[in-house]
């Protein structure tokens, strides 16, 4: 019995991982006022380049800088069309998302079916592996579940505590006062696009090389929207949003288990996505809570 | 940028009018980059682009077999793409359509289904129609209430209904609505023969449902440009604050905004379950994508919904030219997918050539 539940809590966290890199990514890039609805696009970018490139080098840590990159890269689209040409920013997204999902399918379909040379393994940490129930669970994971808890509180650290970390949340918030602080507003909500679609490449990786290690069409399967949900529902927190990428990860893993109980498994995969709905009604409920955190600036394009 | 003694700066100034032939040149030029662009695709992929384009072009608009199927690709796009140019106008971004044409195809399969058999086509057809807008705007006023009253971002609501409906109706067809004549495959039963919408002979348009997606596009565009609503749909996408000043009442016009663009998108629907498939089948079948490509059709009609038929008619060319090159040149389904995100992209970026104008400035040191 406890075999099953640490199994299955241990697959809630492994489900969770991508959800967490990417939550984690939009969270920077909102902070700094842009809103970027394209993370499904470079989720998916970044699982087919991480995907390729590990299969051709047979190399997975390859792989993993292939799928950041395609994520950044894809990221400076979106920051070029928001931030310099002051495009609409859910168009500019939508688009993104399109494209990615697009040339995912297209560079995939050879690889249909295909198994991965080698798979992203797991790592025991020394010492932490062997503390009873906890080890077995946290500290027997892949090394990008630990990247993305340390670059969740990094980010949450950073964004409260440094002072460029202030300047980002200054940006989102009245860009024109900090403009006027003399604080670079389009470079930094620049960067901020390009970090935050570097952790979606993460996050796509994590999906194609961790969770799965066939590529399968339409592998990433909406993730990247669940994840701009996530954002709200953190209320753009790093540490909320760790909380809401592990709970959303066990609603994946609830699939899984009530399968055999004899749900229909159609209507088991409506689960993800109907409880973005809940909870970003729960959230709804509480008005003047979402008012204090969301980036007063999300959004909204910024000329001097 | 510094060229010897001389600096050349480049300044981006906001247009003050913008004069149709404007707007024409850089949608021309947009889409010429565009192009240009997936000509880059098609080489990464290892395909020769000037054959792939002109393949597209040949198997779309070169040909009368293209011009039929183009015509029938358009009338879900000319449906579906006017209402959206209704909730783009007031800036409620309606990516759900693909599940609201979804609705309209199961709510009327189930009216047809059930009661058709007693029914005459005089009453059965426009009734199907009718439970078919029921569905779609049924569909699409839940996120309508779910922003307005929660606050819930459109853009998720709408996009994560899209995944339930398509599981709804992956269960439907493979669970208690399959077909008991059809042979273990996942569709249900066909509708009843005189419900099944007349298509003009040789060709597969359901001629019912074209001349209903024009006749809507018109009365949209009267909707959106003659009349009080209109003017109100407009203000709220300009501005809300000054839609709450001029007491317009956001929850009432969100409301039916969204009864439009998810009714005429389940109207959609129905065409496609009545006039094409005559059963529902998987999702993906039946909704094809539309939903997503309207988005860019309303886009480039400049969200008028006049505007979109044309935009409606040249996207299903490229559908149907993409169909053409996907089976000749062996290419999978989703480089459709990769069409729309350039040239919704391109588009964008002619706004901003629209909107700004360059003023370079030389000055020598």
């Amino acid at each position: 019995m406890v075999g099953l539940v640490a199994s299955t809590l241990h697959r809630t966290i492994m489900a969770g991982t991508s959800l967490l890199l990417g939550t984690t990514g939009e969270i920077l890039t909102e902070r700094s006022g842009i809103l970027n609805l394209g993370v499904e696009g470079m989720m998916n970018l970044g699982a087919v380049a991480g995907f390729i490139v590990t299969v051709r080098t047979g190399n997975v840590l390859w792989g993993i800088f292939a799928a950041l990159l395609a994520g950044g890269t894809a990221a400076v689209f979106h920051g070029i069309l928001t931030v310099y040409a002051k495009a609409n920013q859910t168009v500019s997204g939508l688009a993104l998302s399109m494209l990615g999902v697009g040339l995912a399918g297209v560079l995939g379909k050879p690889y249909i079916g295909h198994q991965l040379p080698v798979r992203l393994e797991q790592v025991e940490l020394p010492l932490l592996s062997r503390i009873p129930f906890l080890g077995e669970l946290i500290f027997h994971q892949d090394p990008l579940f630990y990247t993305g808890v340390v670059l969740a509180f990094g980010t949450w650290f950073f964004l409260r505590y440094t002072r460029s970390g202030i300047r980002i949340r200054s940006v989102g918030e009245n860009p024109k006062a900090s403009e006027s602080q003399g604080v670079p507003v389009q470079r930094i909500r620049f960067l901020c696009t390009v970090g935050g679609g570097a952790f979606a490449g993460l996050a796509g990786a994590h999906v194609a090389l961790s969770y799965s290690t066939s590529w399968t069409e339409g592998i990433v399967a909406g993730r990247g929207w669940i994840v701009v949900g996530l954002t709200i529902f953190s209320l753009w927190n790093p540490l909320r949003g760790m909380l809401g990428a592990f709970l959303f990860g066990g609603i994946f893993v609830t699939q899984y288990i009530l399968q055999p109980i004899g749900v229909p498994p159609n209507l088991l995969a409506m689960l993800p996505y109907v409880a973005t709905l809940l909870v970003l009604l729960m959230d709804g409920l509480r008005k003047d809570q979402r008012s204090l955190h969301a980036p007063a600036a999300l959004g909204e394009p910024y000329s001097r | 940028m510094q060229l010897g003694t001389v600096q050349v700066s480049v300044q981006w100034e906001v247009r003050k009018k913008q004069t149709p032939l404007l707007s024409v040149l850089t949608l021309i030029g947009a889409l010429g980059i565009g192009f240009l662009w997936v000509g880059f695709v098609f080489v990464f992929l290892g395909v020769d682009p000037v054959f792939a384009l002109q393949k597209i072009f040949i198997g779309s608009f070169g040909s009368l077999y293209g011009w039929k199927e183009s015509l029938t690709k358009g009338i879900p796009l000319f449906l579906i793409s006017s209402g959206l140019c209704v909730a783009y106008q007031a800036k409620f971004w309606n990516i759900g359509a693909e599940s609201q044409l979804l609705m309209g195809a199961v709510c009327s399969t189930w009216f047809g289904l059930q009661f058709g058999a007693s029914l005459s086509p005089i009453l059965g057809i426009p009734l199907m129609f009718f439970v078919g807008f029921l569905g779609g705007a049924l569909w699409g006023v839940i996120p309508a209430i779910l922003k307005v009253r929660f606050g819930m971002n459109e853009v998720i609501s709408t996009l994560m209904m899209n995944y339930v409906a398509a599981e709804f109706v992956s269960y439907l067809i493979v669970g208690p609505w399959k077909g008991s004549t059809k042979y273990g495959y996942p569709y249900t039963d066909d509708l009843p023969k005189h419900l099944l919408l007349g298509t003009i002979p040789g060709t597969r348009i359901h001629y019912v449902t074209l001349v209903l997606g024009i006749v809507i596009s018109m009365a949209l565009f009267i909707l959106l440009y003659r009349t009080k609503f209109g003017y109100e749909v407009r203000v709220v996408g300009e501005s809300p604050e000054a839609a709450k000043y001029a007491g317009i009442d956001f929850f009432r016009t969100s409301l039916w905004i969204m009864i439009i663009s998810g009714g005429v998108a389940g109207m959609a629907g129905v065409g496609e379950v009545a006039g094409i498939h005559h059963h529902l089948s998987y999702p993906g079948n039946i909704s094809a994508g539309y939903g997503f490509t309207a988005i860019i059709t309303a886009w480039l009609g400049k969200l008028n919904p006049l505007g979109s038929l044309l935009s409606g008619l040249f996207f299903a060319g490229i559908l149907v030219g993409g169909d053409a090159i996907q089976i000749s040149l062996r290419l999978p389904a989703a480089t459709v997918h990769i069409f729309n995100g350039i040239l919704l992209f391109v588009l964008l970026i002619g706004n901003f050539f629209l909107n700004y104008r360059p003023v370079v400035q030389i000055r020598r040191r």
